[in-house]
């Protein structure tokens, strides 16, 4: 899912002997795969993560990880081992997050049937740096939305994070890792931009469809062309380590027009555009893929917030054959509307 | 001398063609069907716009908008290119500058436009599903065996429409199958579709949101008396038809060419270009992107679809 690959990447290497396979990058024959073997209107994620199991199995993977859970994802291993069984593959199946608990005993238990020189201690610590580093792509992520934009030479941002990426797959150690986040941090910062006033767009959603850029059509390089600021507030970081802190708050923030935790972000999302509201953004983008139940749920809800502080909202629904032509209308005129509102002000 | 502008909207379905003069009127203007080939329509269009028009008149710039507004932008080289929306409100602007909601069924897609003061606050369209739209009413036409532009004055005469189901064109076919064998009158039958048209709009596009007068009504199926009726009776307010009112679109990107400042000066002569496109895949990764190629008078001059940044 997006960059994260690299970090995972690394953990798997570093903690397994075994040979770990990368997973091919999604391509448009990912989705054909996921599509023809996925019920149709199952959401897109399990199209998308069933066609990369099937790419990777297809180039020899043996074992298989998937982890998930938040609202129906937390059972989709299950239906997707089926699947793939059904298929003929042969394989083991190792899933993180179980109907919505990750059970750590289990997943120790697991690891050790594939790999039985697996160690508890030393896989800790390289989870550690993992962790570490999904932080610092996220820190550096928030920046790079913040001013791609603007930037004066263009494609400055994209090229620097490839690079930061690839020094980031070589990491040794803990504080290899930081030196090499601090020296990137420092280029980041040194990329010339051009940015007077400008317009303010949040994107809230669904996880996977925001994480993913492949799924939402490359969204938010459409937005930085059209000089637009993104905020976005779903990343790892958030899931692994905010969203249970946060849930408290969002509930108080958003007395008015929830009682219910409303299932997977949905209320996080009510709580987001409460927020958004009140800092007087330009605009906000909600997208999910279809015939995701949770955030179905919470369009009428984000509707209301949207009158109440009269801030333009826009919806987004990404099936795997999406067409990009009417995406591209539909966001045009956004940011016409928006531009247009910004200078009657 | 004379200056003028052009604006071309092209449709999934129809091209529209609009020159104005610097007093934003109108002074040519042609409807054609595209036919599923956007180049030669636009073709067509010009060269039925040049007859309209005296030799003192001088090209100063061109808009396009519509669904194919970013190929035939390249072809003419457009001074404008803008999306559908914002071209339909600054087209209806003109005329009714007090309008507070534009109600737009085209042939492929049906959009909402709220505005306040002049500006536009708040628009919809239609996704994924060509119920409520001109396509599903002609082929249903067919169907009855009736042309579709007596449509609109069949639908009046009927005093009990029937109840077709509003919300998805699958089952509204059906439902219409099922009453036209039952023996119900064709007037009726074609009346409830009408007024199906009008529900599946005002609960997939509008949702719900407060529509407030002056409206304008417009687009190809704004020209079915029976629709703009049962959206009158639904509203319970009076719906504006522009006789005008399919070529709003080229008008408003008309007008915002003539209000650019980067102005330059066109001749009529562009028709004869030649202007090709090539689709094929690209082999380069794992992405296989569905490339097309733009070749105007033997030249490559773009390429789409790439997701890399390579072309």
């Amino acid at each position: 899912m997006g960059d994260y690959n690299v970090p995972i990447y690394y953990l798997l290497t570093h903690i397994l002997h075994c040979k770990v396979q990368k997973p091919p990058k999604i391509s448009d024959r990912t989705i054909e795969l996921g599509n023809k073997y996925s019920p149709s209107f199952v959401c897109m994620p399990f199209k998308y993560t069933l066609g990369t199991l099937l790419e990777s199995l297809e180039k020899g993977a043996n074992v298989l990880l998937q982890m998930g859970g938040g609202c129906r994802y937390g059972y989709y291993y299950a239906l997707q081992k089926e699947i793939l069984k059904e298929e003929g593959y042969t394989f083991d199946f190792i899933n993180l997050v179980t109907a919505g608990k990750t059970d750590v005993k289990k997943i120790i238990h697991d690891f050790k049937q594939i790999d039985t020189k697996f160690s508890i201690l030393k896989s800790g610590y390289h989870l550690f740096i993992t962790m570490k580093m999904i932080r610092y792509m996220d820190k550096i992520d928030i920046m790079i939305r913040k001013n791609i934009g603007f930037e004066k030479n263009k494609g400055e941002h994209i090229r620097l994070k490839k690079q930061m990426l690839s020094s980031f797959e070589k990491t040794k150690g803990y504080f290899s890792l930081f030196f090499t986040y601090l020296q990137y941090r420092k280029k980041f910062k040194n990329i010339r931009i051009q940015k007077g006033k400008c317009l303010k767009v949040g994107v809230i959603g669904e996880l996977y469809t925001i994480m993913e850029p492949f799924a939402n059509y490359d969204l938010e390089m459409m937005l930085s062309q059209f000089k637009i600021e993104v905020t976005r507030f779903t990343n790892a970081t958030y899931l692994l380590f905010q969203k249970k802190k946060r849930v408290k708050k969002y509930l108080k923030r958003v007395k008015k027009y929830s009682k219910n935790r409303l299932g997977a972000d949905a209320l996080d999302n009510v709580g987001r555009m409460v927020y958004l509201g009140e800092k007087k953004y330009d605009g906000v983008i909600h997208i999910k893929s279809s015939f995701c139940t949770p955030e179905i749920g919470v369009m009428p809800i984000l509707r209301r917030v949207a009158n109440d502080y009269e801030i333009p909202l826009l919806f987004f629904s990404f099936d795997a054959n999406t067409s990009k032509v009417g995406m591209e209308t539909r966001l045009e005129a956004f940011y016409d509307m928006i531009e247009m509102r910004k200078k009657n002000e | 001398m004379n200056e003028c502008y052009l604006g071309i909207d092209i449709g999934s379905i129809s091209t529209k063609g609009v020159v104005i003069d610097k007093n934003k009127k109108v002074i040519a203007s042609c409807y054609i069907w595209t036919e599923g080939s956007p180049t030669s329509a636009v073709k067509r269009v010009l060269m039925h716009l040049r007859k309209q028009l005296d030799a003192s008149y001088v090209l100063k710039g061109i808009g396009t908008t519509g669904s194919a507004r970013k190929l035939i932008g390249l072809m003419l080289e457009a001074t404008v290119v803008k999306n559908e929306i914002t071209a339909h409100a600054v087209g209806t602007l003109a005329t009714h500058p007090d309008v507070k909601t534009i109600l737009e069924i085209g042939g492929q897609d049906s959009k909402i436009i709220f505005l306040q003061n002049g500006i536009i606050v708040d628009y919809s369209m239609n996704t994924l599903c060509a119920a409520g739209t001109g396509a599903f009413l002609s082929s249903q036409a067919k169907r009855l065996g009736v042309e579709i532009e007596d449509f609109g004055d069949i639908a009046l005469r009927s005093e009990n429409p029937v109840k077709i189901a509003a919300r998805c064109t699958v089952f509204a076919e059906s439902d219409l199958i099922h009453k036209a064998q039952a023996g119900y009158l064709k007037e009726d039958i074609i009346a409830g579709l009408c007024k199906s048209i009008v529900l599946n709009y005002l609960n997939n596009v509008a949702k719900g949101k407060k529509i407030e007068g002056p409206i304008v009504f417009q687009g190809g199926v704004s020209k079915n008396k029976g629709v703009v009726k049962y959206f009158e009776e639904l509203l319970k307010q009076e719906v504006l038809v522009d006789p005008d009112g399919h070529l709003m679109g080229a008008k408003g990107v008309a007008i915002l060419a003539s209000e650019t400042a980067n102005k330059k000066e066109y001749s009529w002569d562009i028709k004869d270009v030649s202007f090709e496109t090539k689709g094929y895949e690209c082999t380069g990764c794992s992405n296989h992107c569905e490339l097309l190629k733009i070749i105007k008078n033997g030249k490559v001059i773009d390429t789409w679809g790439s997701r890399c940044g390579k072309f």
